[in-house]
């Protein structure tokens, strides 16, 4: 399932080598991994890496994505030096940490802090699928939990971005035990009236859904973007149903009521924005 | 013993071959009492080095096991006057988990639990025991029902994991599963929280936020099944027996990793071969630990569940 969402695609900020070979510049043109149509690499950057021709969403890491929300030079980057440890002993785990830390540049696969968005502070979250697939260890866990906390504390908003194939294996059952984590920590946010805006980006699936993916005020998604518990294969393996073509995607949510909007990733920092601003403490007064 | 495991095969050899020694003794005059007596003390020592050591994998099956009590099962012997109720007021009631309010000793209790059946026919009315969408709402129904009346819930779990369907998925299995870990988190009332049989993924922890969390001896409780870390990992589904001792899954490794509270004792074989005893196991640490929760203030329970499972996890922190 996960190497079903990862494997095929490779984000669009790498030239694949069979590209190479078609006589394309490295690291200067880029193929639409939908409609194939080859672009510069400039081009698709400034157009937030969403395809002019047939609108396909493709992933942004994390500092990507932050720079597209975040008013210029604002973003301030917390628990950056969290990283994760290899608690059951797993087989090449070390290993494979140091080669996506290398890769990504990043320590482990979520990145946190604060910033503004169209003036307005938030506590944010945001997943990066390109390390261990954006998987939940420990140190997504407690950098999540840790952001929840402290927008708490500073009464802040609190916005997540996710991507994810879920539970990290190689930490086990203490994966699935940051579903809970984050959850309490989102009920203590909430219950003392902070507000919780979830996006779901290209894929978010498994544990990370089935905890803080799903418990925004507001629950909004990309488009075409996969979204879901079980893996397709696995439902079609279990089940023998047969699955719509659009099953598990953000616009299949939508109609099914699991969603508040599908919102495209250009008016994505503006309508945030909006929501931020309905939702300024003490609006309601005045 | 109806249905014999693999490992205990040698038990069961040994005990058919006492059995035939007095059933021979019976009719006749030979005197084997010694050599009887000899195998008796050979299968005393032979159940304590099979039954005292098993292997994550042979704990897996013991966890599976078909005669294996259920939450059903151990209400009858835990409660009084317990009263079933159904359904999520929204879809429809899944039999996959059961909620009810009964009297623990003298005081009401709310008890959820995951049910399985023990044959194919009721396997198939409760979907092997995975719920769908509605399970979980209808157990968060009863949770803020406990709330209301001031309850303490009893949550029994013992899933292999929540529904894998069509439905599930249109019906928010992800939400309803979310919702539940996160008013878990918030519930005003205590919660305790016993695996008793397979604690399976995102499915099982739906039931599994609480203020004390025990697991049965013998029963296990992972992120994804050994089948399917097998099968993810090394693409082979036939590597589980490895898999169930990479992923540390036994209540043991629960415990060394500190998720779980408290492990509860098996009787000799599993919970199957004495359910009363079982029971009377369960209920001590029910009993030790409502005495414990009930002291706290809500301000302060609420605080010492969150403390709980803040500090899950293992990291590190790098210097620059
Ligand atoms: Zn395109």
């Amino acid at each position: 399932m996960l190497k079903d969402i990862f494997g095929k695609k490779k984000r669009y900020a790498t030239i694949p080598g069979e590209q190479a070979k078609q006589d394309i510049p490295e690291g200067l043109m880029i193929k639409c991994q939908s409609c194939h149509k080859i672009y510069y690499r400039k081009e698709m950057h400034k157009n937030l890496g969403v395809c002019p021709n047939c609108d396909f969403h493709h992933q942004l890491n994390a500092w990507e994505r932050i720079d597209s929300l975040f008013d210029e030079g604002t973003f301030v980057e917390w628990d950056k030096n969290l990283i994760s440890n290899n608690p059951l002993g797993f087989p090449g785990y070390e290993e494979k940490l140091e080669k996506d830390r290398k890769k990504t540049g990043l320590n482990e696969g979520v990145v946190t802090g604060t910033g503004l968005i169209e003036g307005e502070r938030v506590a944010f979250s945001v997943m990066d699928a390109g390390f261990r697939m954006g998987s939940m260890g420990s140190v997504v866990g407690e950098k999540i939990a840790r952001a929840i906390e402290r927008a708490r504390e500073e009464a802040l908003p609190y916005i997540i971005f996710t991507a994810s194939g879920g539970a990290r294996m190689q930490e086990g059952v203490l994966s699935l035990m940051q579903m809970s984590k984050t959850s309490i920590a989102l009920k203590r946010h909430s219950e003392a009236g902070n507000l919780i805006i979830s996006v779901m980006t290209h894929p978010t699936t498994g544990g990370v859904t089935a905890s803080f993916a799903s418990l925004g005020d507001y629950n909004f998604a990309e488009p075409r973007a996969l979204i879901g518990f079980a893996g397709r294969r696995i439902i079609e393996q279990t089940t023998r149903e047969r699955l719509p073509d659009d099953f598990q995607t953000a616009e299949f949510l939508l109609k099914h009521g699991q969603l508040d909007q599908v919102i495209h990733r250009h008016q994505m920092k503006q309508t945030l924005g909006t929501l931020l601003k309905l939702h300024r403490k003490g609006a309601s007064q005045l | 013993m109806k249905h014999v495991l693999e490992f205990e095969r040698p038990i069961v050899h040994l005990k058919e071959k006492i059995a035939e020694l007095k059933e021979i003794t019976k009719d006749s005059e030979i005197d084997l009492d010694n050599e009887i007596k000899t195998l008796e003390r050979k299968l005393a020592c032979l159940e304590d080095d099979v039954y005292g050591h098993l292997k994550p994998w042979e704990r897996v099956q013991v966890a599976r096991h078909p005669e294996r009590p259920t939450t059903l099962d151990y209400i009858k012997y835990l409660f009084t006057d317990f009263m079933e109720f159904h359904g999520d007021r929204r879809f429809g009631d899944d039999a996959a988990i059961v909620t009810g309010i009964a009297f623990y000793k003298d005081r009401p209790v709310t008890i959820i639990g995951h049910q399985r059946g023990k044959n194919t026919k009721e396997n198939i009315r409760r979907n092997f025991g995975m719920p769908h969408p509605e399970g979980y709402r209808k157990a968060l129904r009863h949770m803020k029902q406990a709330e209301k009346f001031n309850r303490p819930v009893i949550c029994f779990i013992d899933t292999k994991g929540a529904d894998p369907g069509k439905g599930s998925e249109e019906r928010g299995q992800s939400e309803a599963i979310a919702r539940n870990l996160m008013e878990m988190g918030g519930l005003k009332v205590p919660i305790i929280c016993i695996v008793i049989g397979e604690g399976g993924s995102g499915g099982a922890l739906a039931l599994g936020v609480g203020d004390k969390i025990y697991m049965l001896e013998n029963s296990t409780y992972s992120v994804i099944s050994p089948e399917g870390a097998a099968a993810l990992l090394w693409k082979d589904a036939n590597l589980a027996q490895r898999a169930a001792e990479t992923m540390k899954i036994t209540a043991h490794d629960l415990k060394e990793l500190a998720v779980i509270d408290e492990i509860i004792p098996e009787p000799k074989g599993g919970a199957h071969r004495h359910i009363e005893e079982q029971a009377k196991a369960i209920d001590q640490v029910i009993e030790s630990s409502l005495k414990e929760l009930q002291s706290l203030s809500v301000e302060e329970l609420l605080e010492k569940r969150w403390e709980k499972y803040k500090t899950i996890g293992d990291y590190d922190i790098k210097e620059d």
